[in-house]
C-alpha cells in the first residue's frame, strides 16, 4: 500500500516524464520550424517582391511568377527534371535490385565487391565530374578509346546533343547512387526469414516466381526508404548539372535547382529565383506529403 | 535481425551462376571506371594529358602532382596545397555529426517510445524539411548566423550542418525503434527507470548500426558540402571541398588536371575510408532499421 | 519583416563589421585568383602592403568566373561580416555601388593620384559611379582577339586576314585542309565573347554602344543584328563537332597543338600558349578579330573596398588602392595575367609583343572612345540581361534560331530582363 507521500512522489515523477521528453525534442523542433519552415515563408514572401541582387520588400504581386512561366527555359527545367527524376529512380532501383539478388547468392568476394558498388555515393560531383566529363565527351572519352581500338564506327557523343545530353545526366547519377540503393535492398533481402523461401521451393516455386511472388513483395518498406532517399537526391541534383553539362548544350540540361541558383545568385532576380523555388517546393510537396501520409498512417 | 546468416534459400545452376558473376564484375568495373581515369591522370606528367589520350595509361609515372596537389598547389595567393584545409573539414565535420546524430537518436527515441498527441505531424514536417533546397536558405541563414555572431566561423557552420542535418538522422532513429519492442520500454518505466536511463540502458546499447548508418550518411553529406562552407566559412573556417573548388575552378588560368584529380581523391579520402571501413556495418545497420521500419 | 529589412543590412554591415576576425590594420581580400600564375602576381602586391605593416587575410573563391565568390559575398555582407577589398566585374560593381552606405570612398586617394587622368573613361564608368571612386582597377582584358598557329598558317598559306571576308576565306581554307578551323568551347560565355566580334565587326562602335549598351530596342531587333547572327552562324560552321561544352583552354590547346587553327579568345589565353613555350610572333599570333580593329571590348578587374566599422581599416585600404595603382605592380601583376594595366601612363618596355600591341590599342580606343565594355564578360549591361542575351546567343548558335528569330528573340528576351 502506498503512501501518500510515495504516491505524490510518482505523481510529480509522472509529471516530470511527461514534460521531459517534450522538451528534450524542442531544440530540434524549434530549429527545424525556424531554420527550414521560417524560411519558406520568406522565400514565399521574398516571391512576391522585386528582390534583384539583394532581398528586398517592394511587393509586386504576381510578376515573378507571370515571368516564371514566361521564361522557356524554366519549362525545359521542369520537363527536364521530370525525365530525369523518374528515369533516374527507376533505373537505380532496378540495378540496386539486381545487384542486390546477385550478391545474396553467396558470393565470392562480396566483401570486395560491395565497397566498389558503395564508393561513387561518397565522391560528391565537384570531384568526379571532371572524369565523367572527359569520358563521355566524344573526343577524348568513350568514343575517342572505342576509335584508338580499332571500333570506327562507334558512336557516343549523347553529352553534346542537345536532345540525349540529359540521359548523361542519367548515366553518372545512376553510376553514383545505384550502389548505395543495392545496400538498401541487400540489407532487405537479408533481413528476409529464409525458413518462408525454402518452404514456397519445397512447393515447387522457381526462383523466378519465388523472387516475384515473395521476396519483392517482403521488400516493400526498402522500396520506400530508396524512393524517399532518391527523390531527395533528384531534386537537389546541381553539382552533377554543373559539372557534367553546365546545364547545356544550349540550356538543354538545366534542371530547377540549376535554374533556381542562376536567377537567385548569377542574374540577380532574386524575385524570380523564389518563385522558382516556391513552385518546386509545392511540386516536392505534391508528392511527398501524401506519400508521408500513407506511411505514417500505416505505422499507427 | 535474427535472420541475419548468409545462407539463401535460392539454388542457382553453373550458367546461371557465370551469368551473375559476369554481371557483377561488369557493374564493378563500371562504378570504378571514373576513379580508375581520375587515378591514372593524376600520375601523368601535365604534357601527356594535353598531349592527347586521356584514357591511356601514364607512360612515365610520376608521383609529383599527389605531392604538389597535398602541399604546394596553389589555393590562393598561399601556395599551401590542400593540407591545412583538411584540419578545418575535419573541426566542423566530427562535431556537426555527432551533435546531429545524438539529437536524432533522442528524437526517434521519443517519436517512438513517449508518443504524445501531434508526434507524428512532428516527424512529417521533419522529414519534409529534407527536402528544402539549400540555395534559398544561403540569405537568411547568413542574417541569423551574423545576428548570433558566428557568421565566418566554425561553430556557425556546425550550426547549420546540424540543423539540416536533423530530418535525415530522425529518419533513421525514428524507423529503427520503431521496430524495437516497445513492452520493454514500459516495464522499465513501470521499474521506475526515468527517461534518459531507459536510453542509456537499453536504447543505446541496441543502437550501434543503425548510429553507423546516420554517421556515414551524415559525414558524407557534411564533407562533401561546398555551398555552405564557401558561405559561411569566412576566413579560417574554409573546409577542404573549397580549397578544392579553388584550385580545379580557376577560371583564367593553365589547368593542371594531373594535380586536380590528385587533389580530388585527397579531399575524398576520409569519406572514402569511411565508406571502406564501415561498409560492413553499413548493411547490418541498413537492414536494421530504415527499412524494416 | 522588419527583420530582414534592407536598412538593417547595411546598419549591421558597420555595427558588426569583422568583428571576429580581421585586425584593423590587415585587409581581408576576397578574389577568385586562384590559379598559378595570378595567385603569384597577386603575392606582389600581399607583399607590397606587408612591408607597409598591413596584413594580408586571404580568402579566395575560384568558380564560374567569379560567380560563386559573388555568392559568398552575398551571404558575408548580409551576415554583416563584409570583406575588406573584394574583386569585381563590371555591372556588379554598379549593383553594389547602388546598395546604400556599403562601400568605402577611395576619392581622397585618387585625387592625390590624379587616377581621373590617367585612368581611361570607359573604365571610370565602373570605377567612380555617381562621381565617386569606389574600386581600384587592376588589369585591363580585352576580348576581341584572335589567337592562331603561326605553323598552320604558313603551312597552309594563310596570311594574317585584316578584314573579315579575308577571316572567312582563311577559316575556310584551314577547314578545307581538315584542320580545325576555329577551335572553341560551347559555353555561353565563350559564345558571348565571339558575339562582341561579331557585332562589333558588323556596325562597328555606334552599332555596338546603342544595342549592347544602351540597349536600344530598335538597334537589337535591327538588320544589323540579323547580320551580326549571321556572322555567329558562320563561326560555327568552322567549329568542330566536339565543342559543346569544352573548357577555353582545352580550345586554346588545341590552336597549341596544331590540331587547329584559329581561336576567338579574350587575352587571358596568352598565358596557355606562353606557358607551353611558345613564342609570340614566332608560334602564334595575336591579332584583334578581323573587322574589329579600332576598337577594343574589354573586361576590367577591379577592387571594390567595403566600409568598415574601424577608421584603421579605411587607412590600409587606401594603401592598398595605392599600391595597385602603383606602375610596379600594374607591370607585374599584367605581365602575367596577359591583361593590360588599367593605367595608361605605364610604359610597355617589359611586356611581350602580344601585350605591347594591346596596350597601344588600349590607349588609342581609350582616346577615340572606342573602348568598350565587353557585354560577353559584364561590362555593357547588367547580369539580367548579360544572362538573358547569352540564353537567345547560345540557343543560336546551337541551332535552335536562325539569325532572323535570334534577333527577334534577342528584343523580347533584353525587355523580359529589365
Amino acid at each position: 500500500m502506498a503512501t501518500a507521500r510515495q504516491t505524490a512522489d510518482i505523481d510529480l515523477r509522472t509529471r516530470l516524464q511527461d514534460w521531459l521528453p517534450k522538451l528534450v525534442l524542442s531544440p530540434s523542433v524549434a530549429a527545424i520550424l525556424v531554420f527550414v519552415y521560417g524560411f519558406i515563408a520568406y522565400t514565399i514572401y521574398l516571391s512576391f517582391t522585386g528582390s534583384k541582387m539583394l532581398p528586398s520588400y517592394d511587393l509586386v504581386g504576381f510578376d515573378n511568377y507571370a515571368t516564371l512561366f514566361g521564361l522557356s527555359a524554366w519549362s525545359t527545367a521542369l520537363i527536364n527534371l521530370s525525365i530525369f527524376a523518374s528515369l533516374y529512380i527507376i533505373i537505380c532501383m532496378a540495378i540496386g535490385l539486381l545487384l542486390a539478388i546477385f550478391l545474396d547468392q553467396k558470393i565470392r568476394g562480396e566483401g570486395l565487391l560491395r565497397p566498389i558498388y558503395l564508393y561513387p555515393m561518397a565522391l560528391s560531383f565537384i570531384v568526379t565530374g571532371t572524369a565523367w566529363k572527359w569520358f563521355l565527351d566524344p573526343g577524348i572519352g568513350l568514343e575517342h578509346t572505342m576509335h584508338l581500338w580499332g571500333w570506327e564506327s562507334f558512336k557516343f557523343g549523347w553529352i553534346k546533343d542537345r536532345n540525349m545530353a540529359i540521359y548523361t545526366l542519367v548515366i553518372a547519377a545512376v553510376w553514383q547512387s545505384s550502389g548505395f540503393v543495392m545496400a538498401m535492398f541487400l540489407a532487405g533481402l537479408r533481413g528476409i526469414d529464409n525458413e518462408m523461401l525454402k518452404a514456397a521451393q519445397i512447393d515447387g516455386a522457381s526462383n523466378w516466381q519465388l523472387y516475384r511472388r515473395i521476396v519483392i513483395p517482403l521488400l516493400r518498406p526498402a522500396f520506400m526508404s530508396a524512393f524517399v532517399i532518391l527523390a531527395h537526391l533528384a531534386i537537389k541534383s546541381y553539382d552533377l548539372v554543373i559539372a557534367l553539362t553546365g546545364g547545356g548544350p544550349g540550356r538543354a540540361t538545366e534542371l530547377p535547382a540549376t535554374f533556381m541558383y542562376s536567377y537567385t545568385f548569377t542574374r540577380n532576380q532574386m524575385g524570380v529565383g523564389a518563385s522558382s523555388a516556391v513552385i518546386m517546393l509545392m511540386g516536392v510537396a505534391a508528392i511527398m506529403v501524401p506519400y508521408i501520409y500513407a506511411e505514417l498512417k500505416e505505422k499507427k | 535481425m535474427s535472420a541475419a546468416t548468409q545462407d539463401t534459400a535460392v539454388r542457382t545452376g553453373r550458367i546461371t551462376r557465370t551469368f551473375i558473376y559476369v554481371v557483377l564484375i561488369f557493374f564493378a568495373l563500371f562504378y570504378l571506371l571514373p576513379f580508375f581515369i581520375m587515378m591514372i591522370n593524376s600520375l601523368k606528367p601535365l604534357s601527356e594529358i594535353t598531349a592527347g589520350n586521356m584514357m591511356a595509361l601514364p607512360k612515365e609515372p610520376t608521383l609529383a602532382p599527389w605531392g604538389a596537389a597535398w602541399s604546394t598547389a596553389q589555393i590562393g595567393v598561399e601556395a599551401t596545397g590542400l593540407k591545412p584545409y583538411f584540419l578545418n573539414s575535419i573541426l566542423m565535420v566530427v562535431p556537426a555529426v555527432a551533435i546531429s546524430t545524438v539529437l536524432g537518436a533522442l528524437n526517434g527515441y521519443i517519436l517512438t517510445k513517449w508518443r504524445f498527441r501531434g508526434d507524428t505531424v512532428l516527424f512529417g514536417l521533419m522529414l519534409f524539411s529534407c527536402f528544402i533546397p539549400f540555395q534559398i536558405v544561403l540569405i537568411p541563414m547568413a542574417r541569423i548566423l551574423g545576428m548570433l555572431g558566428l557568421a565566418g566561423s566554425v561553430q556557425g557552420l556546425i550550426l547549420v550542418h546540424v540543423v539540416y542535418g536533423i530530418g535525415f538522422a530522425t529518419l533513421y532513429f525514428r524507423n529503427y525503434y520503431a521496430a524495437f519492442p516497445t513492452e520493454l520500454v514500459k516495464s522499465a518505466m513501470i521499474d521506475g527507470a526515468g527517461f534518459f536511463r531507459i536510453f542509456w540502458r537499453i536504447m543505446l546499447p541496441v543502437s550501434g548500426p543503425i548510429a553507423v548508418v546516420c554517421i556515414i550518411w551524415q559525414f558524407t553529406n557534411i564533407w562533401n558540402d561546398f555551398l555552405f562552407g564557401v558561405s559561411f566559412g569566412g576566413l579560417n573556417a574554409q573546409p577542404v571541398t573549397v580549397a578544392l573548388n579553388n584550385l580545379v575552378q580557376s577560371s583564367t588560368g593553365v589547368k593542371e588536371y594531373n594535380v586536380h584529380f590528385a587533389a580530388a581523391i585527397l579531399a575524398a579520402l576520409p569519406t572514402l575510408l569511411v565508406y571502406i571501413v564501415a561498409g560492413r556495418y553499413f548493411v547490418r545497420g541498413l537492414m536494421a532499421g530504415s527499412v524494416k521500419g | 519583416m522588419k527583420f530582414f529589412g534592407k536598412a538593417g543590412v547595411s546598419a549591421m554591415a558597420l555595427t558588426m563589421a569583422l568583428a571576429a576576425t580581421a585586425q584593423a590594420e590587415d585587409v581581408e581580400v576576397l578574389h577568385w585568383w586562384t590559379a598559378g600564375g595570378e595567385a603569384a602576381a597577386l603575392n606582389v602586391l600581399k607583399d607590397d602592403l606587408q612591408a607597409q605593416g598591413i596584413g594580408w587575410l586571404d580568402m579566395p573563391v575560384a568558380g564560374g568566373g567569379g560567380e560563386a565568390a559573388m555568392t559568398a559575398l552575398r551571404a558575408r555582407v548580409t551576415a554583416g561580416d563584409a570583406p575588406t577589398a573584394v574583386q569585381m566585374l563590371g555591372f556588379d560593381i554598379l549593383d553594389w555601388a547602388n546598395q546604400p552606405d556599403v562601400l568605402a570612398d577611395l576619392s581622397a586617394v585618387a585625387t592625390a593620384e590624379n587616377w581621373d587622368a590617367v585612368i581611361p573613361a570607359a573604365i571610370q564608368k565602373f570605377s567612380k559611379p555617381n562621381g565617386t571612386w569606389i574600386a581600384a582597377p587592376v588589369n585591363v582584358h580585352s576580348t576581341n582577339w584572335v589567337w592562331a598557329n603561326k605553323a598552320v598558317l604558313d603551312e597552309l598559306g594563310i596570311a594574317e586576314p585584316t578584314t573579315w571576308d579575308e577571316f572567312i576565306a582563311a577559316l575556310q581554307t584551314a577547314k578545307d585542309a581538315g584542320k580545325v578551323a576555329l577551335a572553341h568551347g560551347g559555353q555561353p560565355w565563350q559564345e558571348a565573347t565571339i558575339f562582341d566580334s561579331a557585332v562589333l565587326a558588323t556596325g562597328g562602335a555606334e552599332f555596338y554602344q546603342k544595342s549592347m549598351i544602351d540597349l536600344d530596342p530598335e538597334a537589337l531587333g535591327s538588320e544589323q543584328m540579323v547580320q551580326a547572327f549571321d556572322k555567329m552562324a558562320q563561326m560555327r560552321s568552322f567549329v568542330d563537332d566536339n565543342f559543346s561544352g569544352r573548357d577555353w583552354n582545352l580550345a586554346s590547346a588545341m590552336v597549341i597543338n596544331g590540331e587547329a587553327a584559329f581561336q576567338i579568345m579574350g587575352d587571358w589565353a596568352k598565358g596557355e600558349f606562353i606557358n607551353a613555350g611558345k613564342v609570340p610572333g614566332t608560334d602564334f599570333l595575336c591579332f584583334r578579330v578581323p573587322g574589329t580593329e579600332g576598337n577594343v571590348t574589354f573586361n576590367s578587374d577591379q577592387f571594390v573596398m567595403f566600409k568598415q566599422a574601424e577608421d584603421a581599416a579605411a587607412t590600409a585600404q587606401n594603401a592598398m588602392a595605392t599600391a595597385i595603382e602603383s606602375p610596379a605592380f600594374q607591370i607585374a601583376f599584367n605581365k602575367v595575367k596577359g591583361s593590360v594595366p588599367a593605367r595608361t601612363d605605364v610604359p610597355s618596355d617589359e611586356f611581350d609583343d602580344c601585350a605591347k600591341k594591346g596596350m597601344e590599342q588600349l590607349a588609342a580606343a581609350a582616346e577615340a572612345g572606342t573602348l568598350l565594355g565587353s557585354m560577353g564578360h559584364g561590362h555593357a549591361n547588367p547580369a539580367a540581361v548579360k544572362n538573358a542575351m547569352y540564353d537567345v546567343i547560345t540557343a543560336h548558335f546551337n541551332g535552335e534560331y536562325d539569325s532572323a528569330t535570334a534577333a527577334e528573340e534577342l528584343v523580347a528576351a533584353v525587355e523580359a530582363a529589365q
